[in-house]
C-alpha cells in the first residue's frame, strides 16, 4: 500500500479529480482524518521539492528561460519545444501564463515572471517578486507561438511524470474533445507504459473522433466501441448526446455501446450493494457474535451485550487518549492494544454480573431478561457519569484509513479489516470451542449439567468463564465498532435488538448459523436500501424477521427433536 | 382397511426421524375398542414418542394413524385430537400447579373449549356432581380446594388420570402411571386402569414389569422404533428376542 | 351473562381497590375545585396532572399484568399499543385544532401544510369524529395484536423469542412513525392541542374531568381485567402459563386464548394511551422506543405480577419514585430503576402485593390466592434453549 497515501493526497489537495474517481472521493475524504492529511501533504511537500532540485531538468528550464527574455518569435518557439520536453514540474504553468497572456520578461535580469492574482512571481522558483525589474514586458505571441503553445500545453499536460495528472489531463481532453490535442495523445498514446493511464488516453482520442464530423465513419465507429473501455457513467452521457445528424451506423455503435456500459455500471453496483452488505453484516457479527455466546449456547438473555460492546469502544477511547498524551508514537498500534484490554474489561465485567447477579436466576430467562436490561441501564449512567453523555472522538489508525479500487469498486481500508477482523474473531471463537479444553468443558456443561458436574467439571466456574467470553467478545466488537460508530454511552443500545435478529434469525446454539445470519441480514438490508429508503428498509428487515421467527420459531438452522423441545 | 375400520387407534408403518436419527422406524400397532394395551420397552424404543403422533405434537414422516377408523389424526393438532376423545397423561406428573383440585378437574371437565364459552362459563349442577364423583373416585375428596402444587407425588398421578376422565376420552393413553408410586399405590392404581377399561379404551406404557402383570392385558413390546413381539405377559417374557433386548446382548 | 361475568369479577381485593380508586376519583377533583388555593388538602392542578398520568399507566400496567402475570407472555411492546391509542386520540386532537394552527388551514394540521401536503391522507378521515377516533383506540391495537399474535402464537412463538420479536415490532414502528411520510407529524409527533370535545384541552375543569375520566376508565378496566381472571378463561389462561401443552392435551386451542388475551389487553394499552395524551399534551414516536415497554414490565414486577392490583401499585409506586428521583438526583435515577429491574426478580420475585398476600396467606390458608404464579421455572416450559 506504499503508493496510496500520495495519490490520495493529489486527490484530495489539488483538486485535479479525474471523473472516473469523482464519486468516491467523498468516501475517501471521510476517511481521511485530519492528522493523516497533514502527513499527505507534507510527503506531496517533499516528492515536490526533490523534482525541482533535480539538476538536469533545472538546466533545460534555464536555457529555455534564456530564450525567452530575447524577444524574439523563433527563439520563443525553441523556448516553448524545449519547456514541452523538460518534464519540469514548472513547465506547465509557464505556458500556460504564455497562452494566457501572463508571462513577463525581463531583459536585463534575464529572468521571467507570471502574472498572478496575488501579485507577481517568479517563474522558475515560483517566488513572489516584491518590486518588478524596470525593464518588465509581455512575452509577445503570434498565432505560430499561440499553435506550438497550445500543442506544448496538450503534451505537457499529457506527458506529466504523475500518472493521476495525466488520467486527469486525459479526462479533461475527453469532455473538451479538442481536436488540437490528437496529435498529442497519438505520442502520449505511444509513448505510454501505465495501462490504466493509456486507457484514459485512448477513450480521450475515441471521444475526439467520435465527434469528429469530419472523421471516417469506420473510425467513428471503431471510437464508440472504443470508449467502452472508460466503462464510467459520463462515457454513457458523451455516448449519447451524439447529434442527431450522425450517421445512423455511428449512432448505433454508441447506443450499442452505451448500453453495455450501463450493463456493466449496473452490475459493478450490484458489487457495491453486496460489499457494503458484507461490511454491514460483519458490523452484525462482530455486534452478535458475543450474544450467539451467553444466548445461544448458554440461553441467557443478556440484555446489558450492548453495554459490553460499548465498553470495549471506551477502553479503545481511554488507550487512544493515555496514547496521544505520552506515547504519541505509539497511535498506530492503540487498536492492537486496546484489543486486549477491551477483552480483559468487558469479560471481566460480564464475569461479576454472572457472578452477582445471572447465577441466580439460571432457569428464569424472562427475569434474567429483566435484570439485565437494569443492568444495562447503570452501566449505560456509569459510563455518562464517568465520560459525560457527549460523543467521544476515537481516531482512525494510519492503516485503516484511505481505500484502494477494485474495478468501479471502492474499498475503504477501514471497512476491509473490519470484515477481516469479524472474520478472524469468529474463526477464534469455534477454535477456541472446539480445540481448547474451556471448550470442551463448555460444550459439556451446556449439554448436560448434571452429567459434567458427576465427571468433576466445576460448571458454576465454567459459566462464568462463558459468560465472560461472550461478555469479553463483545469488547473486542467494541474496539472495531468504535471506527464507525460515535463512541457515546448509547452506543450499545443501537445494536441490541440487531443482535438478538441475528442470533434468532441464524438458529439459537449454531455458530454458523450466526455468521450466516448476519451476512444475509447485511446483504437484504444493503439492498433493500437503494430502492426504499435507509429507514423503511430496515423496517422491512424487522418485519421479515418476525415473519420468519413465526415460520421457522428456532432459526435457520436450528436444532430438531424432541431434546430441543423439552 | 377391514382391521382400520373396526379399531379405536390403527397405527401402520409409521416412521419419524429427528435430524438424522430414527425415532421410529416402521410402526404398526391396532387397537380394538374396549381393550386395554400395555406397551414395554427399553429406552429409546419410540414409546413417548409414538404418544407425541398420537396426540398430534408430532408429525410423522410417513405413515397412517388413523382414530375409529376414519380419523387420520397426522392431519390434527393436539387440541382437536384431545376433543375427539383421546386423552394423554405424561409421564412426569403434570397438573396445574397454582390451580385447585377440583379447578383442575374444572378445566378439564368436557365442555365447549372456545374461549368465549369459558369467559362466560358458569358450572351447571351436573357439572358440580360429576367432580364430585370424579374426586371419589381418585380419592382426593377431602383435598378438593388445596393447590394442586402441594399434592403429593401419587396424589397428582392420581389428579391427573382424574383429568383424563373428565374429558370423558374414548381412548386413554398413559404413560407411565406408576413410576415414582409405592407398592400400594401401584397395585390401586392397577385397579383404578381396570376399571375405567371397563367404559373406555387404554393404551399403557410402563417399565414396571410387576404392574404390567397385574393389568394382565396383551403386551406389545417395541425396540428401536418398531413392534419386537406381541401378545400376552408370560408369551411375550419368554420370547428369545424380548429377553435379548432386555437383558443385553 | 356480561353481567355474571362482572359480578365474578368483584372478589373482595378487586372491590377494595376499585373503591379506593372511586375514592380518589371524587376527591382529588373536588378538593381542586373547591378548596382555596393554598389550603393544605387543596392538590394542585399539576399534581393532579401528575397522578392522572400514572392513572393511565397504571391501567396500561394491568393490560400487560393480563398477558404476562396471567398468561405467562412477556410483551415487550406494550408500549407499541399504547402509542396507537396515544396516536389515535392525538389525531382527533389534532383535527380540532382546526384554523387556529399556525398555518390557519382548516383542514389540514400544520405539519402537513408545512410539508407542503395537499389533502388529507386517508388514514386522518374521520378523526374529527370523537366516537370514531375512541373506535379507533380500541381499533387499531386491538387488530396490530390481533394479527401479530395470530402468526406468533399459532407458530408457537413463545418465551423468551416473543419477547424478542414484541421488542422488534415496536422497534419497527418507532422507525416508521419517525418517518414524516408517514403522515403523523415525523419525529416532533402531534401537539399544540387546544380542544377536547369543545373544552379548552388547558382549563382546570378539563383537567379535573380528564382525571375523572382516568380514574373511572382505571376501574372499569380493572373490574373487566377481574372478570376475566376471575373466570374459567382465567384459569385457562394460568393453566396455559403454567403448562402450556398440558393444556393443549386437554383440548384447548392455546393459539386461540393467547391471541384473544393478547388482544384484549393491547385495547386497554390503547385506551391508556388515549387518557395519557390529553393529560402531557403530546405523542411522539418517542413513546414507541423499546426502552419505554420495558420499563412497564418493571411496574408489574414491582407490584406483583399475577395480582392486577399489583400492577397499580407498581406503576404508581415507580413513577411517583421516577418524578422525586429526577427532580431531587437526575443523576441516579436510572441506577435506580436499574437496581430496581435486577432487585425485583432476584429479592422479590413475586412484588409488593404478591408478597403481601403471601404473607397473609401463611397467616390464613394456603387457598385464598390461586391466582398467585407458580415458580418462575414452571412459567417458562422449554424456553432455554439448549445445545445439542
Amino acid at each position: 500500500m506504499g503508493g496510496e497515501p500520495n495519490s490520495d493526497m493529489y486527490m484530495s489537495n489539488e483538486e485535479t479529480v479525474s471523473p472516473r474517481r469523482h464519486w468516491n472521493e467523498t468516501v475517501m475524504l471521510q476517511s481521511l482524518k485530519t492528522p493523516t492529511r497533514l502527513a499527505a501533504l507534507l510527503i506531496g511537500a517533499l516528492v515536490l521539492f526533490l523534482a525541482m532540485a533535480l539538476p538536469s531538468v533545472a538546466q533545460s528550464i534555464d536555457d529555455a528561460i534564456a530564450k525567452l527574455t530575447t524577444d524574439g518569435y523563433s527563439d520563443t518557439a525553441a523556448a516553448i519545444n524545449a519547456l514541452a520536453t523538460s518534464g519540469s514540474p514548472r513547465a506547465l504553468p509557464i505556458v500556460q501564463a504564455l497562452n494566457d497572456g501572463k508571462l513577463q520578461f525581463s531583459a536585463s535580469d534575464k529572468k521571467v515572471f507570471i502574472v498572478t492574482a496575488t501579485g507577481l512571481v517568479e517563474a522558475v522558483t515560483g517566488a513572489p517578486v516584491a518590486t518588478p525589474p524596470a525593464d518588465i514586458s509581455d512575452v509577445r505571441a503570434n498565432n505560430r507561438i499561440r499553435g506550438l503553445v497550445n500543442a506544448a500545453l496538450g503534451a505537457l499536460s499529457l506527458a506529466n511524470p504523475d500518472p493521476q495528472k495525466r488520467i486527469a489531463s486525459a479526462d479533461a481532453v475527453f469532455k473538451s474533445r479538442d481536436e488540437g490535442a490528437l496529435a498529442a495523445l497519438d505520442t502520449a498514446i505511444a509513448n505510454e507504459t501505465n495501462s490504466t493511464v493509456a486507457i484514459a488516453f485512448k477513450a480521450a482520442k475515441a471521444a475526439i473522433i467520435l465527434f469528429k464530423a469530419d472523421a471516417p465513419v469506420n473510425d467513428r465507429v471503431a471510437a464508440a466501441q472504443a470508449i467502452q473501455l472508460r466503462g464510467t457513467q459520463d462515457a454513457v452521457a458523451l455516448l449519447r448526446s451524439l447529434p442527431a445528424d450522425t450517421p445512423k451506423p455511428v449512432l448505433e455503435a454508441a447506443n450499442a455501446s452505451a448500453k453495455a456500459i450501463e450493463y456493466n455500471l449496473a452490475l459493478w453496483s450490484m458489487a457495491q450493494n453486496a460489499w457494503y452488505g458484507l461490511s454491514l453484516g460483519s458490523v452484525l457479527l462482530l455486534a452478535a457474535i458475543g450474544l450467539a455466546i451467553t444466548f445461544g449456547v448458554m440461553g441467557i438473555i443478556n440484555m446489558a451485550h450492548g453495554e459490553m460492546v460499548m465498553i470495549g469502544a471506551y477502553v479503545t477511547f481511554v488507550v487512544q487518549e493515555i496514547i496521544r498524551t505520552r506515547f504519541p508514537g505509539l497511535f498506530d498500534w492503540s487498536l492492537t492494544i486496546a484489543l486486549p484490554l477491551a477483552f480483559m474489561t468487558s469479560g471481566l465485567v460480564g464475569i461479576a454480573i454472572e457472578r452477582t447477579i445471572i447465577r441466580w436466576l439460571y432457569g428464569r430467562p424472562l427475569d434474567t431478561l429483566l435484570a439485565t436490561w437494569g443492568i444495562s441501564l447503570a452501566l449505560q449512567q456509569t459510563v455518562r457519569s464517568i465520560f459525560g453523555a457527549n460523543n467521544r472522538e476515537v481516531g482512525s489508525p494510519s492503516w485503516m484509513s484511505g481505500s484502494f479500487q477494485v474495478g468501479q469498486l471502492s474499498i475503504t481500508w477501514g471497512r476491509m479489516w473490519i470484515i477481516v477482523f469479524a472474520l478472524i474473531v469468529f474463526a477464534g471463537l469455534i477454535a477456541i470451542l472446539r480445540r481448547t479444553p474451556l471448550g470442551l468443558q463448555m460444550r459439556a456443561v451446556t449439554q448436560n449439567r448434571s452429567m459434567a458436574s458427576a465427571m468433576g467439571i466445576p460448571t458454576a466456574w465454567i459459566d462464568a468463564l462463558t459468560f465472560g467470553l461472550g461478555c469479553g467478545i463483545a469488547g473486542i466488537a467494541g474496539v472495531a465498532l468504535s471506527q464507525i460508530d460515535n463512541v457515546s454511552p448509547n452506543l450499545g443500545q443501537g445494536y441490541i435488538i440487531d443482535s438478538f435478529m441475528v442470533v434468532v434469525f441464524g438458529g439459537v446454539g449454531n455458530l454458523w448459523g450466526t455468521l450466516v445470519g448476519a451476512m444475509t441480514l447485511g446483504i437484504v438490508n444493503k439492498f433493500l436500501e437503494p430502492v426504499a429508503g435507509a429507514v423503511l428498509g430496515k423496517i422491512f428487515v424487522l418485519v421479515a424477521i418476525i415473519l420468519f421467527i413465526q415460520k421457522r420459531p428456532r432459526g435457520l438452522f436450528a436444532l430438531k427433536g424432541r431434546a430441543v423441545e423439552s | 382397511m377391514d382391521i382400520a375400520a373396526n379399531s379405536i387407534l390403527y397405527l401402520d408403518g409409521v416412521a419419524v426421524s429427528f435430524d438424522g436419527y430414527k425415532a421410529l422406524r416402521g410402526l404398526s400397532l391396532v387397537i380394538e375398542p374396549g381393550e386395554m394395551r400395555a406397551i414395554i420397552g427399553p429406552n429409546g424404543a419410540g414409546k413417548t414418542t409414538m404418544m407425541d403422533i398420537i396426540t398430534g405434537k408430532t408429525r410423522p414422516d410417513e405413515g397412517e394413524v388413523l382414530f375409529e377408523g376414519s380419523t387420520d389424526l397426522t392431519k390434527l393438532d393436539e387440541a382437536t385430537i384431545a376433543e375427539m376423545g383421546i386423552g394423554r397423561k405424561f409421564q412426569k406428573p403434570t397438573v396445574f400447579e397454582s390451580h385447585t383440585v377440583r379447578d383442575n378437574l374444572v378445566l378439564s371437565l368436557k365442555d365447549n373449549r372456545s374461549p368465549f364459552a369459558t369467559l362466560f362459563h358458569s358450572s351447571t349442577e351436573e357439572q358440580d356432581a360429576r367432580i364430585d364423583e370424579l374426586l371419589t373416585t381418585i380419592k382426593l375428596t377431602h383435598r378438593a380446594y388445596d393447590l394442586a402444587r402441594n399434592l403429593s407425588h401419587g396424589q397428582k398421578q392420581w389428579l391427573e388420570i382424574g383429568m383424563l376422565l373428565a374429558q370423558e376420552p374414548k381412548l386413554l393413553l398413559v404413560d407411565e402411571p406408576v413410576a415414582g408410586m409405592t407398592d400400594a399405590e401401584t397395585m390401586e392404581t392397577a385397579a383404578l386402569l381396570r376399571e375405567i377399561n371397563k367404559t373406555k379404551s387404554v393404551v399403557v406404557v410402563e417399565h414396571d414389569m410387576a404392574f404390567v402383570r397385574e393389568l394382565g392385558v396383551k403386551v406389545t413390546v417395541l425396540h428401536e422404533g418398531a413392534v419386537l413381539a406381541e401378545g400376552p405377559i408370560d408369551y411375550v417374557a419368554n420370547d428369545p428376542k424380548v429377553i435379548e433386548v432386555y437383558l443385553g446382548r | 351473562m356480561i353481567i355474571s361475568f362482572l359480578i365474578k369479577g368483584l372478589d373482595r381485593r378487586t372491590a377494595i381497590c376499585m373503591l379506593v380508586l372511586l375514592l380518589i376519583c371524587a376527591a382529588v377533583p373536588l378538593s381542586n375545585a373547591y378548596l382555596p388555593v393554598g389550603h393544605p388538602f387543596r392538590i394542585p392542578t399539576d399534581e393532579m396532572l401528575q397522578f392522572g398520568k400514572y392513572g393511565s399507566y397504571a391501567l396500561l400496567a394491568v393490560s400487560l399484568d393480563l398477558v404476562w402475570g396471567y398468561c405467562g407472555i412477556l410483551s415487550l411492546g406494550h408500549g407499541a399499543f399504547f402509542a396507537l391509542g396515544g396516536y389515535a386520540m392525538g389525531m382527533y386532537l389534532m383535527r380540532q385544532i382546526g384554523a387556529r394552527g399556525v398555518y390557519a388551514n382548516p383542514i389540514l394540521p400544520d405539519f402537513m401544510v408545512f410539508l407542503n401536503w395537499k389533502a388529507l391522507p386517508v388514514t386522518w378521515y374521520g378523526f374529527n369524529w370523537f366516537g370514531y377516533a375512541m373506535v379507533m383506540v380500541l381499533l387499531v391495537p386491538g387488530l396490530l395484536a390481533f394479527v401479530f399474535g395470530w402468526f406468533a402464537f399459532r407458530s408457537r412463538v413463545t418465551g423468551v423469542y416473543l419477547s424478542i420479536i414484541t421488542q422488534a415490532m415496536t422497534y419497527a414502528l418507532l422507525l416508521a412513525f419517525f418517518r414524516n411520510d408517514m403522515g403523523f407529524g415525523g419525529n416532533n409527533g402531534l401537539t399544540d392541542f387546544k380542544d377536547i370535545l369543545g373544552y379548552n384541552i388547558q382549563a382546570d375543569s378539563t383537567r379535573r374531568g380528564l382525571f375523572v375520566a382516568t380514574m373511572l376508565m382505571l376501574c372499569l378496566g380493572l373490574w373487566v381485567a377481574s372478570g376475566i381472571v376471575n373466570s374459567k378463561l382465567g384459569k385457562v389462561l394460568i393453566a396455559i402459563r403454567d403448562a402450556e401443552s398440558r393444556t393443549r392435551f386437554i383440548g384447548y386451542r392455546v393459539a386461540e386464548y393467547k391471541t384473544v388475551i393478547f388482544t384484549i389487553s393491547a385495547c386497554m394499552a390503547g385506551v391508556a394511551g388515549a387518557l395519557y395524551v390529553p393529560q402531557v399534551l403530546i405523542i411522539n414516536p418517542s413513546e414507541f422506543s423499546p426502552g419505554n415497554s420495558i420499563e412497564a414490565v418493571i411496574w408489574v414486577a414491582v407490584g406483583g405480577r399475577g395480582t392486577l392490583i399489583g400492577a397499580i401499585v407498581g406503576a404508581v409506586a415507580v413513577n411517583w419514585g421516577k418524578t422525586w428521583f429526577t427532580g431531587q438526583f437526575p443523576e441516579f435515577w436510572l441506577f435506580a430503576l436499574g437496581a430496581l429491574f435486577v432487585a425485583g426478580p432476584l429479592l422479590l420475585p413475586k412484588g409488593i402485593v404478591g408478597s403481601i398476600s403471601d404473607m397473609l396467606a401463611k397467616k390464613k390458608s394456603s387457598q385464598m390466592y390461586a391466582s398467585l404464579p407458580a415458580t418462575s421455572e414452571a412459567v417458562e416450559d422449554g424456553a432455554s434453549p439448549t445445545v445439542e
